[in-house]
């Protein structure tokens, strides 16, 4: 149904026809898929990123000048490349590692690329803003600089991390839609497919409608998280 | 009693900013006995916070040396000095509780880190929070208390390992003077019960004078006087010791008394 030839209602209400969810269901599925499996990805290298960066900081526990401009800088250069050249940049790559350069996992690893450096920084800046006076008492009272990290840096930042990660799976889901108008399926495929060369406004809106709920739902979801963890510490 | 059973010497240390370097430590030398609450007061700046982390060396010294019982402090290695740590304890003005854990999780910490059992950890900490009267906040977390409750689970945290010293860093500037006063009667307390040597960093001349034996008057990077408590208050040879002498009296001197001359 395109707009062209219909009301906006008319459109908007097909949006929720059977026929439109039959095609935008399995498209569902594969973006959650992406964004499930990049998400992990990003979590682990990321929180793995951020913790070098504020070790190795000169304030750090482990101060390296070198390892932290190097890493500095390489995550810049990511940072400052935008989400379409990030993914043209990342076929290659994709199609070394996974085989082929479209589809589900080429996607993931332009997501991972492309958003592992971005929480890398907001897990930095979340442990910035940890009191030095904590990881003083720590350190007073004899502790290594493993148990620092992981057993006071990273359990008294949990909320900030928390919502540092919901910020990146957020973006990770609108790279994702993006991806797919490089052949790497979902939603983001629809919506270029249907709703830009074929004018099938209706499946185009479902798109939409679909997006808001998953990220809706993501930020609550998050956002609960962050405030139940300051309820319990009783510092909200 | 052990005369020196801390002993600092020529201890120096610069801080090294970009514009300039300021020398915060001009050669301390510091001896404090065993058992014994010692003061050390001056105004901001005075370097008496450098002076303290530098005894446990949250602050490396540039040169001089730190010796506490029969280990010198200045020469371990960073292994050696973490086990060190274990037995000097240390509250904070600002506390520094991990908001993340509860009141028992807290003084558990450094139980753990000296890798004590559950079961003496268990132990310890209810010893701790029944030293510190908080037995009922075992479980609360650090946002739920008051400040000289907090300070109150920093002295449990501090004195869990059982160490031989407790630093104090300005632990009651932050507090108003009735809870002030009961911190200061919990650490005489615990240095009378336990025989633990303190040492007291402050700019609040009433504080060294209601809780120490021994003091010191630090000014610019330089101890300028150090004896008793009594005979500094009474003979102060310094102008600083003079100066915050005159300050204090100053404060308690009563207007209405004044006026009636």
């Amino acid at each position: 149904m395109s707009l062209y030839k219909y009301s906006f209602w008319e459109v908007l209400k097909h949006a929720f026809s059977a026929e439109v969810w039959e095609r935008v269901v399995p498209a569902i599925s594969e973006t959650m898929y992406m964004v499930a499996v990049s998400a992990v990805f990003v979590l682990v290298f990321g929180v793995l990123l951020g913790l070098v960066l504020v070790m190795t900081s000169k304030e750090g526990l482990v101060p390296c000048k070198s390892v932290h401009t190097v890493l500095s800088a390489v995550i810049n250069c990511f940072r400052s490349l935008p989400q379409v050249i990030i993914i043209i940049v990342m076929l290659p790559v994709a199609r070394a590692l996974v085989g082929k350069s479209y589809g589900s996992n080429a996607c993931i690893i332009s997501l991972v690329a492309s958003c592992v450096p971005l929480f890398a920084r907001l897990v930095e800046s979340s442990l910035l803003e940890l009191d030095k006076g904590k990881i003083e008492a720590a350190k007073a009272m004899g502790s290594g600089n493993m148990r620092i990290l992981f057993q006071i840096m990273v359990p008294e930042t949990m909320p900030s991390l928390v919502r540092a990660f919901t910020n990146a799976v957020v973006i990770i889901i609108s790279m994702t839609a993006l991806a797919g108008s490089f052949g790497a399926g979902g939603i983001g495929y629809i919506a270029v497919t249907y709703g830009y060369t074929r004018f099938e406004h209706d499946l185009l809106f479902a798109t939409i409608i679909v997006l808001i709920v998953i990220v809706q739902a993501v930020q609550i979801l998050g956002d609960t998280i962050s405030k139940i963890i300051l309820k319990r510490r009783h510092l909200i | 009693m052990d005369e020196k059973f801390i002993e600092v010497k020529q201890l120096y240390k610069t801080f090294h900013t970009k514009k300039q370097d300021i020398e915060v430590l001009k050669g301390i030398d510091l001896s404090v006995g065993k058992g014994d609450i010692y003061g050390i007061v001056g105004f901001s700046g005075a370097g008496k916070s450098t002076l303290v982390r530098c005894i446990n060396r949250l602050e490396e010294p540039d040169s001089g040396s730190v010796r506490i019982g029969d280990q010198e402090i200045t020469s371990l290695g960073k292994a050696q000095l973490n086990k060190q740590r274990r037995k000097i304890g240390m509250i904070f003005q600002q506390f520094n509780l991990f908001d993340s854990m509860t009141v028992a999780q807290n003084i558990a910490y450094p139980l753990k880190m000296a890798g004590a059992s559950a079961k003496e950890i268990g132990a310890r900490v209810e010893e701790m929070l029944a030293l510190v009267g908080l037995t009922e906040k075992r479980d609360a977390y650090p946002g739920e208390l008051s400040g000289g409750q907090k300070q109150r689970v920093g002295i449990a945290r501090a004195l869990a390992n059982q160490p031989d010293v407790l630093l104090s860093d300005e632990a009651t500037s932050a507090l108003d003077p009735q809870t002030t006063l009961s911190v200061l009667d919990l650490l005489k307390e615990i240095n009378q019960k336990l025989g633990l040597t303190i040492i007291l960093i402050t700019h609040e001349l009433e504080v060294i004078k209601y809780t120490c034996h021994r003091m010191a008057v630090m000014e610019d990077g330089k101890l300028l006087e150090q004896g008793l408590v009594k005979d500094i208050f009474q003979h102060p040879q310094c102008d600083t010791a003079r100066n915050f002498i005159g300050v204090y009296n100053k404060f308690r001197s009563d207007y209405w008394q004044e006026e009636a001359k």
